[in-house]
């Protein structure tokens, strides 16, 4: 299997092959977090910006750990107190950052496609850490390694999203590589907020949590967006919290012994997520964030990597 | 992979040369450092890995002492990333410490020094060990780099366009190691 592209925008465009390839790739990479010296010169010599318009915090320091393991020279850009703020627009600045010559730009927009437009103007290597409501790919390809780790496998197993999936990338690009991978999806949450897209990609709708998580391997919790939110989606935070809110008890009473609760960060405790929940041994959400170096490693690796991945 | 099979030439190692190198090599292994004491394997994967796992076996009918084996993945250090196509990245496997170790590194063809000169950084980067030593069961010429090996199964002047294949049991399912050229066009 080779890795032929020079961008990594969504995970609607990779097929079962290439989303296994940068599985295994993270994979064979995650040792590296175990070592007394965590770096190998896989990278050296190349430069990866981090262009964020958006604030981030599991992403940014996981594709700057993962760029600085490889020995790549890892350069942090962020909107505030950048010449953003001094009108500069997007694709300007873009193309000044493309004029040093960097290897790969990984870009996080508030627009869906923001990535997709850097990667036909600019010639380097683009990854798309999060445009709009659009997709997270990174997101979901450790999302995946998180559960091939701890399932064994993806054909058959069956996971419930639930909550706020209209406002989502995450969801979307999870839903396109575990549909991609064989497994089963059914989609979760009050009805304002799920969207027509997700039955075109074979999921299954609920509108009852206690439904959704009856017989699921995984329940991937999202989180409720209020800052993307516009009023009247739910009629208040504590029904929201109350009919949609992952509990203990609701655990006990309705899912799976064995199942793995997932969320893609940050949590809102108390909203979403019962913070005993979060905390308790169901929870996966920290082995997530380990993974997420691992998978940016591997995305790194691969862009910088591929033949000819040299265009000075 | 669509290149052409290239054609068998000769035979240079039947099983029972091969066997009788291994057994020779991890004879001269215990002579060189008096004994199996703080010794350990590291194999490059792939071939490399079965070969130390044949010569702690060996060590451990002669002397006794139970060496520990290691698997490197020297794809990170390689000097030609962008070269070869898509980095296939197998991992790395070493569960134990190898500071204060003596490495012996196992190789199955020694040929540019390439490779070893990749895995001598990725083992440093992995600890300090005693000393370095490396075995490798062909040595075929050609070295770009100044690397010698301490254990060599059988020197095999070679040119350039044949290729040496060692065929182990464990991937092959046979044991003999043979040259091959390119089918003529």
């Amino acid at each position: 299997m080779a890795w032929t592209r020079k961008d990594l925008l969504s995970m609607r465009e990779l097929d079962a092959g290439e989303i296994t390839l940068l599985i295994d790739t993270a994979a064979s990479l995650q040792e590296i977090a175990s070592r007394d010296i965590k770096k190998v010169p896989a990278l050296r010599g190349k430069t990866v910006v981090n262009l964020f318009y958006e604030s981030s915090t599991r992403t940014r320091t996981s594709f700057e750990i993962a760029g600085k393991w490889l020995s790549a020279d890892v350069i942090n850009f962020s909107a505030s107190g950048s010449s953003s703020s001094k009108g500069e627009s997007f694709i300007d600045t873009a193309k000044n950052i493309a004029a040093m010559s960097p290897d790969v730009v990984v870009v996080r927009h508030s627009s869906a496609g923001a990535a997709d437009l850097l990667a036909r103007t600019l010639s380097c290597s683009i990854v798309n850490a999060g445009d709009g409501a659009h997709e997270h790919p990174t997101q979901a390809l450790l999302d995946l390694l998180t559960i091939r780790e701890k399932k064994g496998h993806f054909e058959g197993l069956h996971v419930a999203i639930v909550g706020d999936v209209a406002h989502s990338r995450v969801a979307r690009s999870d839903l396109h590589g575990m549909r991609k991978l064989g497994m089963t999806v059914t989609v979760a949450g009050p009805p304002t907020l799920i969207p027509p897209y997700v039955q075109e990609l074979g999921a299954k709708v609920s509108y009852r949590l206690e439904d959704a998580i009856g017989d699921v391997d995984v329940i991937m919790m999202l989180r409720l967006q209020q800052e993307r939110m516009d009023a009247g989606l739910i009629p208040s935070l504590r029904e929201y919290a109350h009919y949609w809110g992952l509990t203990l008890d609701k655990l006990a009473k309705h899912a799976r012994p064995d199942v793995l609760i997932m969320h893609p960060g940050p949590v809102n405790r108390g909203i979403e997520l019962a913070p005993e929940v979060a905390d308790g041994p169901y929870s996966v959400i920290l082995d997530q964030v380990s993974r997420g170096v691992a998978v940016r490693m591997g995305v790194l690796l691969l862009l910088a990597g591929r033949k000819g991945g040299d265009h000075a | 992979m669509s290149a052409p099979r290239p054609r068998e030439k000769a035979q240079v190692l039947d099983e029972a040369a091969l066997d009788r190198a291994l057994t020779r090599i991890a004879h001269e292994i215990l002579e060189k450092n008096g004994g199996a004491k703080d010794l350990a394997f590291v194999g490059l994967r792939t071939r490399g890995v079965s070969l130390a796992h044949r010569l702690a076996a060996k060590i451990a009918q002669i002397d006794g002492a139970s060496l520990p084996v290691g698997t490197l993945d020297i794809t990170l250090y390689r000097d030609d990333l962008g070269m070869r196509g898509t980095p296939v990245i197998r991992g790395t496997d070493i569960p134990f410490s190898i500071k204060d170790k003596t490495v012996i590194l196992v190789d199955d063809v020694l040929f540019t020094g390439r490779t070893i000169r990749a895995a001598l950084d990725a083992i440093i980067d992995l600890g300090r060990p005693t000393a370095i030593q490396l075995a490798c069961l062909i040595d075929r010429g050609h070295r770009e780099l100044p690397i010698r090996p301490d254990y060599i199964g059988k020197n095999l002047p070679t040119s350039r366009r044949e290729t040496v294949a060692v065929r182990l049991r464990e991937h092959d399912g046979e044991d003999r190691v043979v040259i091959e050229e390119p089918e003529e066009a």
